[in-house]
């Protein structure tokens, strides 16, 4: 046996540095923004060359839009207190965290539908309809994506499954969603507020 | 303190059982060895490449005179739709995931790539997706608007059939596949290497797939929002590239060529990475340039994200834009022109041994600059007015796509494997099949430069007899048929030496890099010990002495007979993304059918979609959501402490 | 193997394809149009770069091979070698910037040039791409002034002339080699382009972007008349077609109006107000029909009527099923629409 070594005890699993599933979120993030970022891309686009009013029924109503943001944003919070709570070692604020970040998450789609139906454009009524619901769909398939994941850390979290050092699920979860509600900022803006910057 | 096992006290068999694939169909369908995996890439994509190149010969045939009318112009506009659409996507990305998959674990000193079940995953979506894709030319409705898909040829009121909604799905379908398959590579690179190759010692070939998988990330998006865009548009009666409704056909153009710019170095950065692998190996020394050469390689990758305008200059776009698209454009020349210059300078700097894999080295040098210089030709917006949409861009295509991808994989073909099967390839055959594809790849191409200067459009099924094309045509189908019988000395050869090559042992080239330093064919566990590298090419310390490039004085030698044996369960390091410290002990998955599952679920998806079966599609949107969930499962977690 | 034989053969095998550069009626490499030869003057500065470029690296690698085969030891050890970084830095950094950034100003110098013309155009003529065919109209004082044709442009010579282009099914582009680079049609908006012909003569062109099953069959001619000439065409162009006196003529207009052609074509002075298809008031004045696919020859003419769907498979033109003696009627009433 010889005797060069290693300066110091190398650990099994992952407990210093970053995980390769934890990058493996990060990197599905990042190409998951560049969809959104040629979405919004679209969207700029064909409203620089619109010869006809962008939007063609005047700008979007914020009556709904705004507070559901607010709603996206305080789950997201939510989520991450949950996580903090993890972090130490608190199961129970953890899966508190994820339950209030799943209903106020649902609220959001319900509300997004109840907006979708009040719509006085359909999918069809030109690219701006287009736009919108294919935008806005892709955010709210992404966030029923984002849901389905809570609901699956919430059962592995019923179960004991995580510790204050081993709960990577808990930290790809909360990525995901926080991302999800920062495409939706940016989506809001593009969609419902920069119509109405002159 | 942790200590190192000499190689011969490895505990090879443990090693042997505990990372070999499950016996039986558990083990065919649900292997995660990324051996395996990459061999398949490289088997699926020859099939293409092949299918690809029929289509092709059936083309020559029909334009080697004026006024043909073997086949019917829809005949003729599916072929060679479904040439582009198979060569770019379906044969020229995974040839290099194949060999990127299969090399890269053994050139970094792994065990294994970083998410196994996601390679397998990548692999049986690449198959499914060119399984749903060639439906459609089985049911005689392939897509059949170039393998650029402009609108509004490609909306409803002007393609009616199934053949633009396979288009649509079929790429949609292959993005999963590239996307999680860039998702590995980045994963791998960062955390799996061998501990102590840093950024500064780490393979060209390595930059080469590592910068095309940023570049997948970014710019394979911009196709899936424009396939997207099309389905819908197609299918649901949505807007976004029909003028009358505020939609743009140069929508589609900008989103198609934002991806498809960068794509075209995504399928030639890892091929001139290999050759950056073999043209040292074959000089006898080490690569003249190398930090200049991996810059370039990312600068490549860098500025290809801002020339895509230059395939729409005939637009009608504002001369300020096309000047920046263009100026970029000649930008890009540089980076090529450094790695061109570094693989001749090691070439004449080195002692240059011409075995097969260096002849095609050689050739793609000359076929490189060929093609090269012609895009310099069209990155000039007024010059490039009258050759775009010609044969022009038919022989500068080919000559990057042929030059820069086909012959640096065949010569990559007969260097490595050796390595892959044990087996030498037969030299005599190789130089054949060098000559015959060289040859017949010259006189088939080289003419179409001359084609398109004398005037002949591109994408038409015949030519009147008044146009004075004849010659160059039919100079071009005999050379297209030479090269074919080129490529077809490369399969025989290949089995030939399957059955009779010579052994080759573990290092039949005396190469430097690590992957040469285990047994041909490699064990299921890659390295018995996982060594510690101390620089750039490893196995040649021996021959150079303190002249290894990236020798740090005072770190020693690697350390390649001994190392850490990690053989408690699939056990591999993981390091950290800059230096390479071993961070953590990680353990690997065990072979799983959820990979294979879900892609067959997703293949449902996509059939119920394009046939409307939306029972079809449901189930398999179902199905994708099974394997999802049981594949995320946690199966248990080890803590502990190893050394 | 030698590598001789091989260098000689790529050196021949450009020279023939060169000297084959210079044939051809669609001909990148002449020069006729003022923009043309802007055009071409830059191609050939980028045709001789070029090659100057291949010449070299495949002089380099042949020179490598050379050099190795003339080595005396068969030494194949490994061994450091010498950095070699001025052929990085000055092959592959400072001789290709210089060369670049020449190409790149020479480029931007010949688009400023081609941008538009040095006075102002003498004609405006609005080009209306569709699958498959031209549809070319005269801008005049009036509707009743203005020339509508198909397939074929005459422009007077040393005068520039302005395009205006536009569609209304899918992306085609305009193209005469000769005398301007490509612009394409677009639906959704109008794209300008302009073209001066410098001598008189006949200029060929084709559709150069992929606009489906006959494409391959679009072709346009540019015709440069002399000035006088040109507007002797406006004037006859512009007129109506004058009622025919013979009775084979009168015979065919019959039949024209009965097979239904009128549907798909206009004949000004007639019933025929069809708008799908080329307007036919002075075909018998066209060099080709078919958007170029055949010369306009009576013959021709019939074979088309009856068939063409098998001379151009897909197109809007369906063969038609005339009697032999109506054919002939019909034939000879077309061609006195001069």
């Amino acid at each position: 046996m010889t005797t060069t070594a290693y300066d110091r005890t190398i650990p099994l699993g992952v407990h210093e540095g970053r995980a390769p599933g934890w990058w493996a979120m990060v990197w599905t993030i990042a190409t998951e923004a560049a969809l959104f970022a040629f979405l919004l891309f679209s969207f700029f686009y064909l409203g620089s060359q619109s010869r006809s009013p962008w939007p063609p029924s005047g700008p979007l109503a914020l009556k709904l839009s705004l507070p559901n943001t607010i709603i996206l944003i305080l789950s997201s919070i939510a989520y991450a207190w949950g996580e903090r709570g993890i972090r130490a070692g608190d199961r129970a604020r953890l899966r508190l965290g994820l339950a209030i970040a799943f209903i106020l998450g649902l609220i959001f789609i319900i509300i997004q539908g109840i907006e979708w139906s009040n719509q006085p454009f359909g999918a069809r009524d030109g690219a701006f309809g287009s736009l919108f619901y294919t935008i806005t769909g892709f955010h709210g398939a992404h966030v029923v994506v984002g849901l389905l994941m809570n609901i699956l850390v919430q059962i592995w979290a019923a179960r004991g499954t995580f510790t204050r050092e081993s709960h990577l699920a808990v930290t790809n979860a909360g990525m995901y969603w926080h991302f999800v509600d920062v495409v939706w900022l940016f989506v809001f803006a593009s969609l419902y507020i920069s119509p109405r910057l002159g | 303190m942790a200590t190192l096992a000499p190689i011969a006290t490895a505990p090879v068999e443990r090693l042997h059982e505990t990372w070999e694939a499950r016996p039986g169909l558990y083990g065919i369908l649900g292997t995660v060895d990324h051996k395996t995996i990459g061999k398949r890439y490289l088997v699926t994509a020859l099939i293409f490449l092949v299918l690809g190149g029929i289509e092709a010969l059936v083309m020559r045939v029909q334009l080697t005179h004026s006024d043909t009318h073997l086949l019917s112009p829809d005949a003729y506009n599916q072929l060679f739709s479904m040439h582009g659409i198979t060569m770019i996507f379906w044969y020229a990305s995974p040839i290099l995931s194949g060999f990127s998959n299969y090399i890269w674990p053994l050139m970094l000193g792994s065990r294994d790539m970083a998410y196994p079940r996601v390679n397998a995953l990548s692999y049986w979506t690449f198959l499914a997706s060119g399984i749903f894709i060639y439906t459609a030319l089985a049911i005689g409705q392939a897509p059949n608007d170039g393998w650029f898909g402009y609108a509004p040829m490609s909306l409803r009121a002007y393609n009616p059939g199934l053949n633009m909604d396979f288009y649509a799905l079929g790429l949609l379908f292959l993005t999963v596949s590239t996307t999680v398959g860039a998702i590995n590579f980045i994963g791998t690179v960062m955390k799996m290497r061998a501990p102590g190759m840093s950024l500064n010692r780490l393979p060209i070939f390595v930059y080469g797939t590592m910068t095309v998988s940023f570049s997948v990330l970014f710019s394979l998006p911009a196709l899936t929002a424009a396939s997207v865009f099309l389905f819908f548009e197609r299918r649901f009666g949505m807007h976004f590239f029909d003028a009358a409704q505020g939609g743009s056909p140069l929508l589609w153009q900008h989103l198609f060529w934002i991806l498809g710019h960068p794509w075209v170095y995504i399928i030639v950065l890892p091929a001139m990475g290999m050759v950056s692998e073999m043209i040292p190996t074959f000089s006898r020394r080490p690569l003249v340039g190398y930090p200049y050469v991996a810059l370039s390689t990312i600068a490549t990758g860098l500025i290809g994200f801002g020339v895509w305008v230059h395939h729409m200059f005939a637009t009608g776009l504002p001369a300020v834009s096309m000047s920046f698209f263009s100026g970029a454009s000649f930008l890009i020349t540089i980076p090529s022109a450094i790695a061109v210059f570094a693989w001749i300078a090691t070439m004449w700097l080195g002692r240059p041994v011409w075995r097969t894999p260096m002849l095609f080295c050689a050739g793609f040098v000359v076929l490189f600059v060929i093609g090269g210089v012609s895009g310099v030709v069209t990155a000039a917006v007024p010059f490039d007015w009258q050759v775009t949409d010609t044969y022009f861009v038919v022989a500068h295509i080919h000559y990057v796509l042929i030059g820069i991808n086909v012959f640096p994989v065949i010569g990559a073909f007969y260097y490595w494997i050796p390595k892959m099967t044990g087996r030498m390839m037969n030299e005599t055959l190789g130089k054949w099949n060098f000559w015959t594809m060289f040859i017949g790849f010259n006189l088939g191409f080289f003419p179409m430069h001359i084609a398109g200067l004398l005037g002949m459009p591109r994408r038409v099924y015949t030519y009147p007899a008044s146009s004075g094309w004849d010659t160059v045509n039919l100079i071009t189908t005999i050379g297209a048929f030479v090269f074919a019988v080129g490529v077809l000395l490369f399969v025989i050869n290949f089995f030939v030496s399957r059955r009779s090559g010579a052994f080759a042992g573990s290092n039949p080239w005396d190469a430097g890099t690590l992957e040469w330093s285990m047994e041909s064919p490699p064990p299921p566990y890659n390295f018995a010990v996982i060594p510690i590298i101390r620089s750039r090419l490893p196995l040649w310390e021996g021959q150079l002495g303190d002249d290894t490039p990236g020798l740090v004085p005072g770190e020693g030698p690697s350390h390649i007979t001994e190392g850490a044996v990690l053989a408690e369960g699939r056990e591999t390091f993981g390091t950290s993304p800059l230096e390479a410290e071993p961070l953590h002990v990680l353990h690997m998955p065990e072979d799983s059918l959820f990979p294979f599952l879900l892609a067959v679920a997703m293949l449902a998806t996509a059939y119920g979609l394009v046939f409307s079966a939306w029972w079809l599609a449901i189930l398999g949107g179902l199905g994708m959501l099974a394997c999802l969930v049981g594949w995320l499962w946690p199966r248990h977690l080890v803590t502990g402490e190893r050394a | 193997m030698t590598r001789a034989p091989r260098t000689a053969a790529s050196v021949g095998l450009a020279a023939v394809t060169c000297g084959l550069a210079a044939c051809g009626p669609l001909n990148v490499l002449s020069r006729d149009g003022v923009t043309g030869s802007s055009e071409t003057s830059l191609g050939w500065f980028l045709v001789i770069v070029a090659c100057a470029v291949v010449l070299i690296v495949a002089v380099l690698v042949l020179a490598a091979w050379a050099r190795s085969r003339g080595r005396r030891t068969r030494d194949d050890a490994v061994f450091a070698g010498s950095p070699g970084l001025p052929w990085i830095t000055w092959g592959g950094i400072i001789i290709p910037a210089i060369v670049l950034v020449a190409a790149f100003l020479f480029t931007i110098g010949t688009l400023n040039a081609v941008a538009a013309p040095q006075r102002a155009p003498a004609a405006t003529i609005q080009v209306i791409g569709h699958q498959w065919w031209w549809e070319v109209r005269y801008e005049g004082a009036g509707p009743s002034q203005g020339v509508v044709t198909a397939n074929e442009i005459h422009v007077p010579i040393g005068e520039p002339v302005r395009l205006e282009l536009s569609t209304n099914d899918v992306i085609h582009s305009f193209w005469v080699p000769e005398l301007a680079g490509k612009r394409d049609l677009i639906p959704g908006q109008t794209n300008t382009t302009w073209i001066e012909a410098r001598h008189a003569g006949v200029f060929g062109g084709t559709c150069g972007e992929y606009c489906g099953a006959q494409h391959a069959h679009m072709q346009i001619r540019v015709i440069a008349d002399p000035p006088g000439r040109f507007q002797q065409w406006l004037i006859d162009q512009r007129a109506p077609a004058a009622p025919g006196t013979d009775p084979n003529t009168v015979d065919g207009q019959h039949v024209f109006m009965t097979s239904g052609c009128a549907n798909c074509h206009t004949i000004r002075g007639t019933g025929a107000g069809g708008a799908v298809g080329p307007d036919l008031t002075h075909i018998a004045s066209r060099t080709t029909i078919a958007a170029g696919t055949l010369p306009n020859t009576q013959a021709n003419l019939m074979g088309w009527i009856v068939g063409a769907q098998a001379i151009k498979p897909g197109s809007d033109m369906p063969s038609i099923p005339v009697p032999a003696r109506e054919l002939q009627s019909l034939a000879a009433y077309l061609e006195t629409l001069r």
